[in-house]
């Protein structure tokens, strides 16, 4: 059933900041969800919230779940040519789950009183976004790899704070996606590893993928701290448990060793352990470039989304198919 | 006797297994809802698993020790012998759903009379596809009610899909000296004694959902000798390209 409420004007829009509840009564059901927010306690969907916490959620777990699904794409487009039965089971497998994780978010996003088909249709309209980071083409069977390693590294760097997101659903479904991340991620680092090891030729198509990858993958963890919008509010909230900046840093630290491992030189030549800091140094990140590809300019924008709109098309007979049947059905068992 | 008729026998089955999962992940993103892309390519995982076991037993029956890239990658469109139901492009959803219908109906008898097969390694692998394949049977049925049943467009589509797919139903019967020679074996059944389970349970399905079988008299065949339709080189081409470009090297 579609509800065309006002929850639904307001889903495409941005966070508004503070909660909204009016008069004594909002105050005391206010000060109650805060307190709950300080003492680390999870809020669930039957609890009072402010309506821009249930907005910003919705906002955000829908953009998580929509990335899920268009990031079936970029490695969709080579299961039909893996290069391996191995490596096709492996694949397809992998681009499963991605749509299992989109499920998991979308029904934690049903919780809070939208349902799937909304969301679908604000991520149509341009309205809700996904994930900039499948605005880009995957070139060679190494890019399998190279997302595996740096983007779903990048993901789980994202989402391992969000398995203690303060909103119950959506910290659950993030421990369980987590969980099927680490697969994703070792598969990429195995399949560069066996490239990098491999003929000279598999090597540099694996230092081709992250040549391409390693920038767009340290700029899919958002603009910087400086201008990042929803920050303070969703930390405040406890949607958001770290700034974009360390998410960052944590992420580079994590796989500039494993690059080593892996033989493949990071496109960056800033790139160094900094003792005194303890942290890895990196080079400047282009966040023209990433401003570029969120506004719908990136190599696939338009791909991506005609693709989406058209298997969501072509399905739409199929759908009412279902429905047709199941309300037939319902109303012969009641008769 | 035919030379090998065991080996063949299993290939047989390993490429029907291999050439409809990769029809089936040709789906992957391209579903009517999220839970179907899950399942189609649940469906396209079991069968590559029973492909890459099939592959397994077979290299060790012909005595060739060829691996499962070398049965996958590197034979030409001559030397798979699928039947043709399999190979046929995926069409709309609900021609890739009869497929699954008439296919996952006799997989089914054939992975249950493999389960007494003389081979103990065949016999072994069958009795893990029995319990996948009734889940890819039960997944066709529901969507042939619903389809056949549905709206007058789903309908439509099923009986366009029946039309473009029964004519390749009669060579999934047919037997031939190596069919012949393995039964004897005791290694697989002959193909002529699955008719009777699949055409019952087709019949009850399709009449459930207000299906009726159109009357062709084109029965085009071929499959198992290598002959093939058209669109199976370019999908073997688009399969094959990326292995063979690199030859000798392991990924
Ligand atoms: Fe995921
Ligand atoms: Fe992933």
């Amino acid at each position: 059933m579609r509800s065309n409420g006002p929850i639904e004007r307001d889903l495409a829009g941005s966070a508004v900041s503070g909660g909204d509840a009016g008069g004594a009564v909002g105050d005391a059901r206010e000060a109650e969800f805060q307190a709950l927010i300080e003492a680390d306690q999870r809020i669930e969907p039957r609890d009072w919230m402010p309506d821009a916490y249930r907005k910003t959620l919705i906002r955000q777990i829908a953009q998580h779940a929509h990335s899920e699904i268009i990031g079936m794409q970029p490695e969709g487009n080579w299961i039909t040519r893996a290069p391996s039965l191995r490596r096709k089971a492996i694949l397809m497998a992998k681009v499963q789950d991605e749509a299992g994780h989109g499920l998991y978010l979308y029904c934690a996003a049903e919780t809070l009183g939208v349902d799937r088909s909304e969301l679908i249709d604000l991520l149509h309209q341009g309205r809700q976004k996904y994930s900039s980071i499948f605005n880009y083409p995957t070139l060679t069977y190494a890019d399998v790899g190279a997302i595996g390693w740096l983007v779903d590294g990048a993901a789980i760097t994202n989402q391992i704070p969000l398995c203690r997101c303060s909103f119950g659903p959506y910290a659950r479904a993030m421990v369980r996606v987590c969980k099927e991340e680490s697969f994703h991620q070792r598969q990429g680092f195995e399949l560069l590893y066996a490239l990098s090891h491999g003929t000279p030729e598999q090597h540099e198509m694996a230092q081709d993928a992250v040549n391409r990858w390693w920038w767009p993958s340290l700029e899919m963890l958002g603009p910087p701290d400086t201008e990042s919008t929803h920050s303070a509010q969703s930390m405040a909230w406890g949607i958001k448990r770290f700034s974009n900046d360390e998410l960052r840093q944590r992420f580079v630290d994590m796989v500039a060793p494993q690059a080593v491992v892996l033989d493949l030189v990071p496109p960056d030549p800033a790139l160094r352990w900094n003792e005194e800091r303890g942290h890895y140094d990196f080079g400047p990140c282009d966040f023209e470039e990433l401003r570029r590809v969120v506004s719908g300019d990136g190599p696939c924008n338009r791909q991506r989304a005609a693709h989406h709109l058209k298997a969501h098309e072509d399905g739409a007979w199929v759908r009412a198919a279902a429905a047709a049947y199941a309300a037939k059905h319902a109303a012969s068992a009641a008769a | 006797m035919v030379a090998g008729a065991a080996a063949v026998s299993t290939l047989r089955i390993a490429d029907d297994c291999l050439v409809l999962s990769h029809r089936l992940a040709q789906w992957s993103s391209w579903a009517p809802t999220l839970e179907d892309d899950i399942a189609l390519t649940n469906i396209a995982l079991d069968l590559l698993g029973q492909a890459r076991a099939m592959y397994a037993r077979t290299a060790e029956l012909d005595g060739t020790g060829r691996s499962e890239d070398d049965y996958a990658f590197m034979r030409d469109e001559r030397a798979f012998v699928n039947c043709l139901l399999v190979e046929q492009e995926n069409g709309d959803f609900a021609t890739t759903i009869l497929r699954q219908l008439l296919c996952s109906t006799y997989q089914l008898a054939q992975w249950q009379a493999l389960t007494t097969s003389t081979d103990g390694q065949v016999a072994a692998i069958a009795a893990k596809a029995v319990k996948e394949t009734e889940y890819h049977r039960d997944h066709a049925t529901d969507w042939t009610l619903r389809l056949g049943d549905g709206t007058d467009e789903s309908h439509q589509r099923m009986e366009s899909a029946l039309a473009a797919l029964w004519p390749f139903t009669a060579e999934l019967f047919e037997s031939d000296d190596v069919s012949r020679d393995a039964a004897g074996l005791g290694v697989g059944p002959d193909p002529e004694d699955l008719r009777a389970a699949w055409d019952a349970y087709i019949t009850r399905v399709l009449d459930d959902a207000t299906l009726v079988v159109p009357k062709v008299s084109w029965k085009p065949t071929g499959g198992r000798q290598g002959l093939h339709t058209e669109a199976f080189g370019y999908m073997l081409a688009e399969m094959q390209h990326l292995h063979r470009s690199f030859p000798g090297v392991t990924w």
